[in-house]
């Protein structure tokens, strides 16, 4: 478990010491949502009713635009080697480096959604459960992605493939989080969408980290 | 018994398969022609004109096989790549690249001919529906798999990375296949159902189970085809390809 703290730490440490690369994403989103109502017009019953889904997908890429950072740093400077050889086991060190990617591409996003969602005309309740839905489905995002970006790791044309591998898989967690907030306003109850994300989650929390080790170990073999 | 396993085994060398493969294919070839020919004539001249659909009904006799050989070839595909990882053998890493242009082509197939299908019937190319858009996500998952392999250049990586990558996909399978269940949209329930009589005329399954016979051999012989061109160049240092090849 130390170990696995000591991960999270470095990396929230590392990125602190470079803040403009995790902004970079942060204002990603915000710009790509705030491009939607230049592009579409600004009725806002038509806004209101597609701010999940611009929002959802936004997320969705603003964490593809972090997945490659995520292990890249680390194989070229040979951290990744050492961590792979290191006596705790690798999906731990990996896990936590999905935890501290989420902290710091995820989290943010969660933040800064009801604000976005502000701008589409979305009342309280409905904010509640887009920021609910994106706190389940950000680190969705985040493990999925984790896999894809070991796999591309030192790969041609890595960021670009990243993304033909991630987003496919991405969309059952798109659907479910824009249609919890679809189903919320539309007076079904979002239960059944939030419960549906959190399987989801749970069994990528226990899948992801398997994965994105036996990749890793694929790639620096 | 332990002779089989010893022979069974012998064919997970590239050099004792090659042979194999060219083997049986022309065997697969004259049964996919054999089986194309019989599921094409009961399906244009025998089967009876739908009474709701009429003639534009007959697309299905392409469009359900194409379906599913395209869900099945990935399951085939997750299989030999799970293999590949687990006793890494290395022709299991080859066999699953070699499926993979197949499936790609089955689902492209099948979204296709579900267009052509969907104009007449629904009045619209495309609907975004739950079973289409998973077939959709399934043809992504088939070129992303390629792209990664394609991207890769030492094939003993590019069979471990697009194993992983296959068998994390196949978690999109059952997610198709009960798409229907789960989200109740304007797709018809799949018409053949174990727990009950068929819902369609006789004749109308034989074409089409004829016709998915027909894809079956067709997907198993052009996916050994492509896997003994896959051996040859993968083996090319090797002194038996030199021989074989002359």
């Amino acid at each position: 478990m130390n170990a696995f703290l000591a991960t999270v730490r470095r990396d929230l440490l590392l990125a602190l010491r470079r803040k403009s690369e995790v902004l970079t994403a942060v204002f990603f989103f915000v710009i790509v949502t705030s491009l939607f109502p230049l592009g579409i017009g600004p009725e806002p019953v038509l806004l209101k009713k597609i701010a999940p889904g611009i929002l959802w997908v936004a997320a969705l890429l603003a964490t593809l635009l972090g997945l490659p950072r995520l292990f890249s740093a680390d194989h070229v400077d040979g951290t990744l080697e050492q961590m792979a050889l290191s006596p705790s086991p690798l999906g731990l060190l990996v896990a936590g480096k999905i935890l501290a990617h989420w902290l710091l591409c995820g989290l943010p996003l969660v933040l800064l959604a009801p604000v976005l969602g502000l701008q589409f005309d979305l009342d309280a309740s409905t904010l509640g459960i887009l920021t609910l839905a994106l706190l389940l489905g950000t680190p969705l995002l985040s493990l999925i992605g984790a896999i894809g970006a070991a796999l591309t790791l030192g790969v041609r044309g890595g960021g670009v493939l990243l993304a033909l591998l991630v987003l496919p898989l991405y969309i059952p967690a798109l659907i479910f989080g824009a249609g919890a907030v679809e189903a919320h306003s539309a007076g079904l109850g979002a239960g059944g969408h939030l419960s549906l994300l959190a399987a989801m989650l749970a069994l990528a929390g226990f899948f992801a980290p398997w994965a994105t080790t036996a990749a890793l170990r694929v790639a620096l073999e | 018994m332990r002779q089989s396993i010893i022979q069974w085994f012998r064919f997970a060398s590239p050099q004792s398969f090659y042979p194999l493969a060219g083997r049986m294919i022309p065997w697969f070839w004259a049964a996919a022609i054999i089986f194309g020919i019989g599921g094409l004539w009961i399906s244009f001249f025998v089967a009876p004109t739908d009474a709701q659909q009429g003639e534009g009904y007959r697309i299905i006799f392409v469009h359900v096989p194409a379906s599913w050989m395209s869900m099945f070839i990935y399951l085939v595909m997750a299989f030999w790549a799970g293999l590949g990882l687990a006793l890494n053998t290395r022709v299991s890493g080859m066999m699953a690249q070699a499926l993979a242009p197949t499936g790609a082509l089955m689902a492209a197939l099948s979204l296709w001919t579900g267009a052509l299908w969907g104009k007449p019937m629904w009045g619209a190319w495309w609907v975004w529906d739950a079973r289409l858009t998973s077939e959709l996500i399934l043809f992504f998952l088939y070129l992303g798999f390629m792209a990664l392999q394609a991207a890769i250049d030492d094939p003993r990586r590019a069979d471990k990375a697009g194993a992983i990558l296959a068998l994390v996909g196949v978690v999109n399978i059952p997610i198709i296949y009960f798409s229907v269940k789960w989200w109740n949209t304007l797709h018809q329930g799949s018409t053949i159902n174990l727990n009950k009589a068929p819902s369609m005329a006789q004749t109308m399954l034989w074409g089409m189970l004829l016709m998915a016979l027909a894809f079956w051999m067709y997907s198993i012989a052009v996916a050994l085809m492509r896997v003994r061109a896959i051996i040859l160049e993968r083996e090319r240092h090797t002194e038996w390809v030199k021989h074989a090849v002359e």
